[in-house]
């Protein structure tokens, strides 16, 4: 089991394809400006990304390695095409807000990314887990920016909700003269707050080593 | 605003906080005439950027382990405030100018890593940050004459709520010249515009135009001072009037000319304290010429064409961009050389 927890690990922190791969940056900052646009797109790209991972492990050995990613662009454009379509029919408004950015998950790099390093070099289990972890913590990022974007800049949270709950609200978080501030919502705010995550995950990691160090020679001071 | 970072150094500038407080010296003629011209709204504009720049830039310096009293205490931050300051409209909401200042210090300068690190003008970032998510606010200027209604002033200021507009505010004389050339179907012309409305002065905007010859003043005396050389103001001033001024010659009817383009808005601010900014400015004297005639075409192409009130801020952080580029090919001779700075 241990090697599904170092995929499950890598995938929402360690290897986060967000914040440490900085992979698939142009639809989490183009997409990111609500959590309901930011979860839609990111969960179809954790959708695509496991169902990709999935079959070229299982065809890897029939893929001549010479034209592999051909074949891999393939694949994930025809699973892309199936979440395209169903989008389309099940939840047809969130689609028309999403727009180019479904069909564009072939473009990816993180997709084509973990199929390359990882799909085409390990078992099919463990290599729809991968893509799964990785999607799930691109998704985790996207919802996190789209909800901080989206409190900022025009002080609600989950609006658009209506587009997959047809009876839910959104939430209306500050006051209703609060002004917004539209820097948050437009394309210069997402590289603003995604560089504030990403110092935040520093900081984090940072202190977490200062604290293994603190620890190491404590206990050395304690052998020695 | 030293005149001694390139070679043969022979100078030894002065310190940062003399250099700092000189600078708010010198805007002290333009301030002057802004509370003569727009009552003392300014002022507590003033105070409130310079609280919020000196408790974030504190506060910031805290974070990051640096020493706090060193880096506040040198005059810095209140010059960031109060180019902020003096660059909004006095009768802006206070949280506005409070965000606007924590947003120069914070992120423009110490996310950046500090003084001395910032690629962008702390001031201007700030200003083009609130102008585009507040560009109605960002749009209403006191109106000269009603200095004395302080508390008209006061009101706008601190009481929220929905905004009395009446005879306390109007739009600048950039705004209205630009507006009604662009929706009159063509028709409008320059000279007409300009008698027709309250807005405007003898050359630029009313009661603005005394407050750029006061900072024309106070820049003048800063290079005198040697905190500034002239390269950048003369160099600004100087494209700005042969841009204008070429094309109000070519077609007087729908361009703006030199003088109007150069006592409006935020030009004389621009030239002698917000280009000269010598951390995100270039260098080198030809640099300099480059650099600030840049700002000041762009300023004017955004102001004729453009969707905004003035172009300054714009411009400076485009070419705050290009500013190690300019400086790169621009590198004078080395001391004792003669072949064109080749060692």
């Amino acid at each position: 089991m241990g090697l599904y927890r170092d995929i499950t690990w890598n995938g929402l922190w360690k290897q986060n394809s967000g914040l440490v791969q900085l992979l698939g940056m142009c639809p989490l900052l183009a997409m990111s400006n609500s959590i309901v646009n930011a979860a839609g797109l990111g969960l179809a790209t954790v959708f695509v990304m496991a169902l990709s991972n999935y079959a070229v492990a299982l065809l890897r050995s029939f893929i001549p390695y010479e034209i592999r990613i051909p074949v891999f662009i393939l694949i994930i454009a025809a699973l892309v095409t199936v979440v395209d379509f169903a989008m389309n029919a099940w939840l047809h408004q969130l689609y028309l807000v999403l727009g180019i950015f479904i069909p564009l998950i072939v473009t990816n790099c993180i997709v084509l990314a973990r199929v390359e390093a990882f799909a085409a070099k390990n078992a099919a289990v463990a290599a729809a887990l991968d893509g799964a972890m990785m999607g799930l913590g691109l998704t985790l990022v996207l919802v996190v920016l789209g909800a901080i974007r989206e409190l900022v800049g025009q002080g609600t949270l989950l609006t658009g909700i209506e587009m997959i709950i047809p009876t839910a609200k959104p939430w209306q978080i500050m006051s209703a003269d609060y002004p917004g501030f539209l820097v948050a919502i437009l394309p210069p705010g997402a590289f603003f707050v995604l560089g504030l995550l990403i110092a935040g995950r520093n900081w984090l990691e940072a202190r977490a080593a200062r604290r293994a160090n603190g620890k190491l020679r404590q206990a050395a001071a304690a052998a020695g | 605003m030293s005149n001694a970072f390139n070679s043969p150094y022979f100078r030894q500038p002065a310190s940062v906080r003399s250099v700092m407080l000189r600078v708010l010296v010198a805007l002290l003629p333009g301030l002057a005439a802004y509370v003569w011209f727009f009552g003392a709204a300014i002022l507590v504009q003033i105070a409130l950027a310079s609280l919020a720049a000196l408790a974030g830039e504190a506060a910031i310096l805290a974070l990051r382990d640096k020493p706090v009293w060193l880096f506040v205490s040198d005059g810095s931050a209140l010059v960031t405030a109060w180019l902020v300051a003096l660059s909004f409209p006095s009768i802006a909401p206070w949280w506005m100018v409070v965000v606007a200042t924590l947003i120069a210090i914070v992120v423009v300068k110490h996310l950046y890593g500090g003084l001395g690190q910032n690629p962008f003008n702390p001031a201007m970032a700030a200003f083009c940050i609130m102008i585009v998510a507040y560009p109605q606010l960002m749009s209403q200027w006191p109106a000269a004459g009603h200095q004395a209604d302080f508390a008209a002033q006061w009101q706008l200021i601190f009481g929220g709520g929905p905004r009395v507009l009446d005879a306390v505010t109007m739009a600048t004389a950039l705004d209205t010249m630009r507006t009604a050339l662009h929706t009159a179907g063509g028709t409008a012309t320059v000279g007409a515009v300009f008698g027709s409305q309250p807005t405007f002065g003898a050359f630029g905007g009313k009661g603005w135009e005394w407050v750029a010859l006061g900072y024309l003043l106070g820049g003048a005396w800063l290079i005198q001072q040697r905190i500034i050389t002239w390269h950048i103001p003369v160099a600004f001033i100087a494209a700005l009037g042969v841009t204008a001024g070429l094309f109000h010659f070519i077609s007087p009817d729908r361009y703006a000319g030199a003088l109007f383009h150069i006592l409006s808005g935020g030009a004389m601010l621009g030239a002698f304290f917000i280009a000269t900014d010598p951390v995100s400015g270039a260098t080198t004297p030809k640099g300099k010429l480059i650099y600030a005639a840049g700002i000041a075409i762009l300023a004017w192409i955004i102001r004729t064409f453009g969707a905004y009130p003035d172009g300054i801020a714009f411009a400076t952080l485009l070419m705050n961009i290009c500013a190690p580029l300019i400086d790169l090919h621009t590198q004078p001779p080395v001391f004792g050389h003669k072949n064109g700075g080749q060692p």
